[in-house]
């Protein structure tokens, strides 16, 4: 049913039809509405789940992480600073092989502090064994949170997954979010069946020592199952568009791509104002395309090699810097084109919640069409005398 | 934020895609904050701000002496401004601005000085975007018993104000 939601509430509702069982989230500022909504549903008995209120982001995902060693369904949501408080319980529900879904709207780190969005804060935690979606709008970053707890959960996978989608301007912005019910939903996910679980009938322990002689093969492991989550993720996603007719079986998606010859490669809610501005710029005869990047976690390599193969230069708007490096889609991007001799152009975009106009990514592909990249886009000169 | 919520619930209950969104600031009530909403037969894709708007509605006049309010307004574009005087200010050319008393208005309604719904009101009635029966709804949806009353007569008051007026 079509409904007009803000993006807080719409993800609310999709995660409370995913049926929690423990949530735990601290009220940092900056939080969404997620939570608070949530906290609401569960207090209103509304949702059946174990709401609890910790003193950290720290504790939130500790438990979290706990309650999934127990065999629950579990849920957090946080932003910039509360996640970096999270950082090392992150690595330890990959490293256990949880799978706690966790939304992320995306906000910039501090210092210098600020509420705004860019993709600084998931995109610090690229290494740490989450799954990694972005969303381009309300319904993606709902309807991604069943495909992250299906693929997630996957007996082959077992690994947690990060739902993103940008603060203020996805979050916080009221628009038609198709909703599932709660029979749709419990037809596409199923209660969570833990293969493994703490039982005190047949105990068995997470997160033990590993000396040298083992700890690789850990890592290993967990690397191999982000790699093989790639053809899970294919089959939760065709299985999502075949029950509701939105199809992500692809983790990327080329927009007027058959015949461009320019290549704008950009995650997350910017995608949508790249669209309007490619159609434009269509109507002039510039043959630009869209390549969406849906997942960053695993890297669709394969899909950007394939998808980029026949055009002659590509520009990548990244929401994030890896500061003395480029930013982190370009480095992914470049080691996916390596050998094929197409100049990827990397520009640094929209940090700390600087608008993007169409007008911008018009002169983005401007500026790649003289070769001039590798820059950060839009700097006001004047600030920097 | 809530004027812009309504306008566009009442927009997207009137058939079309609607989007309203603020321009993040300052989160407290009462604050000087913008807010944007667009709507279109076809689903709005676009992310950034409101640069070039057909429609501006202001919701406190004492802030026109700081703020060029009329900035990229499209030529024939409508200025609906809560204003209990005449507006001192130059009009830009084939501008036309609609001023009216909602303040006032929300006063007598509501017994508070909020006046989102008495410029919804207004709006509605200005552009013909949205009708009064949609709006009456997006009122009733955000708020509920007597408020939503109050706020609908309120709105209805502005709305057909604005209509006898022009």
């Amino acid at each position: 049913m079509m409904e007009f939601m803000e993006g807080s509430h719409a993800v609310a509702h999709a995660v409370k039809f995913c049926r929690p069982e423990v949530i735990a989230a601290y009220p940092i500022t900056p939080q969404t509405h997620i939570v608070e909504a949530l906290a609401e549903m569960v207090a209103n008995c509304h949702l059946d789940a174990e709401y609890i209120t910790v003193e950290s982001e720290f504790s939130a995902l500790s438990a979290c992480l706990g309650a999934s060693a127990a065999g629950s369904r579990v849920y957090s949501a946080t932003t910039s600073q509360g996640l970096a408080l999270m950082f090392e319980v992150c690595f330890n529900c990959a490293g256990m092989r949880m799978p706690v879904v966790m939304s992320i709207v995306n906000r910039a780190m501090g210092a210098p502090l600020s509420i705004w969005n860019d993709q600084q804060d998931s995109i610090s935690l690229r290494d740490s064994g989450w799954l990694q979606f972005y969303a381009e709008d309300n319904q993606e970053a709902t309807d991604l949170h069943y495909l992250a707890y299906k693929v997630a959960e996957d007996k082959n996978v077992l690994l947690p997954a990060f739902v993103c989608f940008d603060g203020f301007i996805l979050s916080h912005t009221y628009e038609p979010v198709d909703t599932l019910t709660q029979e749709q939903a419990d037809s596409y996910l199923p209660r969570y069946a833990p293969v493994h679980r703490l039982d005190s009938d047949n105990p068995i322990s997470f997160g033990l020592f590993a000396s040298p002689d083992y700890y690789m093969e850990f890592r290993y492991q967990i690397d191999q199952a982000m790699k093989d989550a790639a053809k899970h993720i294919a089959k939760a996603g065709k299985e999502f568009g075949e029950m509701f007719g939105r199809d992500y079986s692809d983790m990327v998606e080329a927009y007027r791509m058959e015949d461009a010859d320019f290549a704008i490669v950009a995650m997350g809610s910017i995608c949508g104002t790249v669209k309007d501005a490619i159609d434009e710029m269509r109507k002039d005869g510039k043959k630009v395309g869209l390549l969406k990047l849906r997942t960053f976690r695993p890297f669709p390599e394969k899909e950007v090699r394939s998808a980029l193969s026949g055009v002659s230069r590509v520009a990548v708007l990244d929401k994030n810097i890896s500061l003395g490096a480029k930013g982190a889609v370009a480095l992914e991007v470049k080691d996916a084109l390596y050998g094929s001799g197409i100049p990827v152009l990397d520009y640094i975009i929209a940090l700390g919640g600087r608008d993007v106009r169409k007008k911008d990514i018009r002169a983005v592909v401007e500026m790649a069409g003289k070769g001039k990249g590798d820059l950060f886009y839009g700097l006001r000169q004047e600030l920097l005398q | 934020m809530t004027a812009a919520e309504l306008i566009a619930v009442a927009a997207f209950a009137g058939g079309v895609y609607a989007q309203a969104f603020p321009a993040f600031g300052v989160e407290r009530r009462g604050a000087p904050v913008q807010a944007f909403v667009r709507f279109d037969n076809q689903k709005v894709r676009l992310r950034s701000q409101v640069y070039e708007p057909d429609y501006i509605i202001v919701q406190d006049s004492t802030l026109i002496r700081d703020v060029n309010v009329f900035q990229g307004l499209k030529e024939g574009g409508i200025v609906i401004v809560n204003t209990e005087k005449a507006l001192n200010y130059p009009i830009p050319h084939g501008v036309k601005v609609i001023t009216i008393d909602a303040t006032s208005m929300a006063l007598k309604h509501l017994g508070l000085p909020i006046t989102n719904t008495t410029l919804m009101g207004a709006f509605a009635a200005a552009s013909g975007e949205i009708g009064l029966t949609a709006l009456e709804g997006a009122i009733r949806q955000r708020f509920s018993g007597e408020l939503a009353e109050k706020n609908v007569a309120a709105a209805r008051e502005a709305y057909e104000h604005v209509k006898g007026a022009s």
